[in-house]
């Protein structure tokens, strides 16, 4: 269970690191090399985002991944293959990210029994909300998969109940309004938004969305049970490489 | 939000968490306003002295003897201020922008009348603008850039993707999730999440209840047949609606680009290449490959070249109420060329589809029938676009001659 490996893991370090690359970008090779890294760097848990024509919750780093993963000819059936292989080769949790349309085109009952079989612990999908996403909550519970599901700074109490009663694993808190990859400003309504969300849900707490340093993460310590950096590794990969990468990471924590 | 607007199967709101409580707000806007009596008059007066309406509809006697069938009526949404249907959307979203105090519009366009119509809503209204267009209807589109930009508008070119509607529809909604406080998305089309659908085509409702008005007025009975063309779906819609409970038959003409054979097209419900999808915030027919990622479109007519349609539209198309068919590009400008010659007025590329559905079958009709034809804008504006179309020789000349003066 996602929810267990967390609450285990957190005894002995005072926040988790989860990270996220996109599936095939630059290439599956440099996906692979990434992953390695990272849990080498010493990451909890992992995103692995199937990559979308339209990711309109992303922010323009990861909004480029996607691109050119696609245009490199990245198909479903490859993204498949390649999460098995990791999730074999690597002793931590592994979750797919991606949106709705993927899921639906390759059906839900098979994207999840696929998911199970090949040992990873569940997914988030942003652009469904519970409402929408009956069939999806049908099948991630039949394969015992966690569906993540996200509190943003907009959402109410009530919501945020509601939201707690169906999700599975952990929370993703998203630190601010708009989309991956901007500035985060970590202050005083942060931590006041985090302690709304705390009170809403029993579940270990994830934020994401613009954190990208040390300080960062040292901000969320005690206040959230895993620091998720997205766009800030693919950024320095771009920039600087895979070694980069498990430098940045390193000097986190 | 409890009704999230499915028809059948098509429609919903696949919404990020984030926006969740931005669209019960407009949902709660917008209920409020459909149930305050005087809402839709203020709507219609609004138009009345700003934008022509209602609009006429035209007898057109020449292209009917020319097909020597039904009688051939054409409604005039080209009259409209800014030149197509999209003011009757837009002047209803500015309305309820106000009724929630926002200050901030922002909108996608392809064509760029969208565009143009937002800015010039947000320019009479007093609100700040900002228009999502990609980058490569900027190039083909200049003239609506510079009106947009006339108009106040902050026009941004889309660079990622496809770089046409679709591009520019998601780059809005990253907008949106940072500045919904201040800020309302004019979606140009009865896509989209919920209630934006519903709520377009409630704008658009306007042609149709005149139409209906005006052909009973003039011919003392309804129609056959009623043709638009479909992009998105909001003129079609808008005529639709005011025939939706008569024996009159609704017939919606897709961008059939190249040919439907060579895969470059538009035609997400006529073809046998559009699958049911999600994306873009709803669920419906999209030209998407097997996995789920979306294609590239093609048609002329920039405004026709989107990749979904309006869910509304899918689940007509599955109840048989509303038949579709395509027409090609070349077809679009022989009936471009036919119309202008014959009765002197100039619909948009966009508009031109319906025409050729409508000139294809008129002539299989009964004298005693009358058809109506949505003429959902104006092609006048689109003079680079049109003239690229007719390969004018004098028109390249001019544009030459005009550079050349630039450059001295």
């Amino acid at each position: 269970m996602l929810e267990s490996y967390i609450k285990t893991r957190r005894k002995e370090k005072r926040i988790l690191l989860m990270t996220h690359i996109v599936l095939g970008y630059p290439t599956f090779e440099d996906s692979a090399a990434l992953i390695d890294t990272m849990v080498n760097a010493g990451v909890d848990l992992m995103e692995l985002q199937i990559p979308f024509s339209e990711p309109i919750a992303d922010g323009p780093v990861i909004l480029h991944a996607n691109q050119k993963s696609l245009a490199t000819g990245t198909r479903i059936k490859e993204c498949m293959s390649f999460a098995r292989t990791i999730a074999r080769s690597f002793d931590i949790p592994f979750l797919f990210m991606s949106y709705y349309n993927i899921l639906f085109t390759y059906g839900l009952d098979q994207f999840a029994a696929k998911m199970a079989d090949y040992g990873l612990k569940g997914a988030i999908v942003p652009d469904l909300p519970p409402e929408e996403g009956k069939d999806y909550l049908i099948a991630m519970n039949k394969y015992r998969l966690a569906p993540i599901y996200i509190f943003s700074p907009t959402t109410p109490e009530n919501r945020m109940t509601y939201l707690h009663s169906v999700a599975k694993g952990f929370i993703y808190c998203v630190a601010r309004k708009g989309v991956t990859g901007e500035e985060t400003t970590f202050s005083n309504e942060l931590r006041d938004y985090l302690e709304r969300c705390r009170r809403a849900t029993d579940l270990p707490l994830a934020v994401g969305f613009g954190v990208k340093n040390k300080a960062d993460i040292d901000f969320l310590i005690d206040k959230a049970d895993i620091a998720v950096i997205g766009s800030e590794t693919i950024r320095i990969l771009d920039e600087e490489g895979v070694d980069a990468v498990g430098d940045f990471i390193k000097g986190l924590r | 939000m409890n009704n999230r607007g499915y028809y059948d199967r098509f429609g919903g709101a696949f919404i990020p968490e984030i926006l969740v409580a931005t669209f019960d707000e407009l949902v709660t806007s917008f209920t409020e306003a459909k149930n305050d009596p005087g809402f839709w008059q203020s709507y219609q007066d609004i138009l009345a002295s700003y934008s022509c309406r209602p609009t006429p509809l035209t007898y057109a006697e020449n292209l009917t003897r020319y097909c020597g069938g039904a009688r051939v009526y054409i409604k005039r949404e080209d009259l409209n201020h800014t030149g197509a249907h999209k003011v009757n959307n837009v002047m209803g979203q500015g309305l309820l922008v106000k009724r929630m105090g926002k200050t901030r519009v922002i909108a996608e366009t392809g064509a760029g009348q969208h565009g143009v119509a937002t800015a010039t809503m947000a320019a009479k209204f007093g609100f700040t603008c900002t228009i999502y267009m990609g980058e490569v209807d900027v190039q083909r589109q200049r003239p609506n850039v510079f009106w947009m930009e006339r108009l106040g508008a902050e026009v941004i070119p889309v660079r990622d993707g496809t770089r046409i509607l679709k591009d520019a529809i998601n780059e809005a909604f990253r907008d949106w999730v940072r500045n919904m406080d201040t800020t309302h998305y004019v979606l140009g089309t009865a896509c989209g999440p919920h209630p934006f659908p519903e709520m377009v085509s409630y704008f658009q409702s306007i042609i149709g209840k005149e139409a209906r008005d005006q052909i009973l007025k003039i011919e003392g009975k309804l129609p056959r047949r009623v043709y638009a063309c479909v992009g998105g779906g909001s003129n079609a819609l808008g005529i639709f609606s005011g025939f939706m409970d008569d024996a009159v038959e609704l017939v919606g003409v897709e961008a059939g680009g190249k040919g439907l054979e060579t895969g470059r097209h538009a035609s997400r419900l006529c073809s046998t290449d559009g699958s049911v999808g999600v994306a873009q915030g709803y669920k419906t027919y999209f030209l998407q490959d097997d996995d789920g990622q979306m294609k590239e479109t093609h048609s002329v007519a920039a405004g026709l070249d989107y990749v979904g349609v309006s869910p509304i539209l899918a689940h007509l198309k599955e109840t048989g109420r509303v038949r579709f068919e395509s027409a090609t590009d070349r077809e679009v400008i022989d009936a471009l060329s036919l119309t202008i010659q014959k009765e002197g007025l100039i619909p948009a590329l966009e508009s031109a589809h319906a025409f050729v559905q409508a000139l294809k079958e008129a002539p299989a009709l009964s004298p005693t029938d009358a058809i109506i034809i949505n003429q959902s804008g104006r092609g006048d504006k689109d003079i680079f676009t049109v003239a690229d179309a007719f390969k004018d020789p004098k028109w390249q000349e001019f544009i030459k001659k005009k550079a050349e003066e630039y450059h001295a």
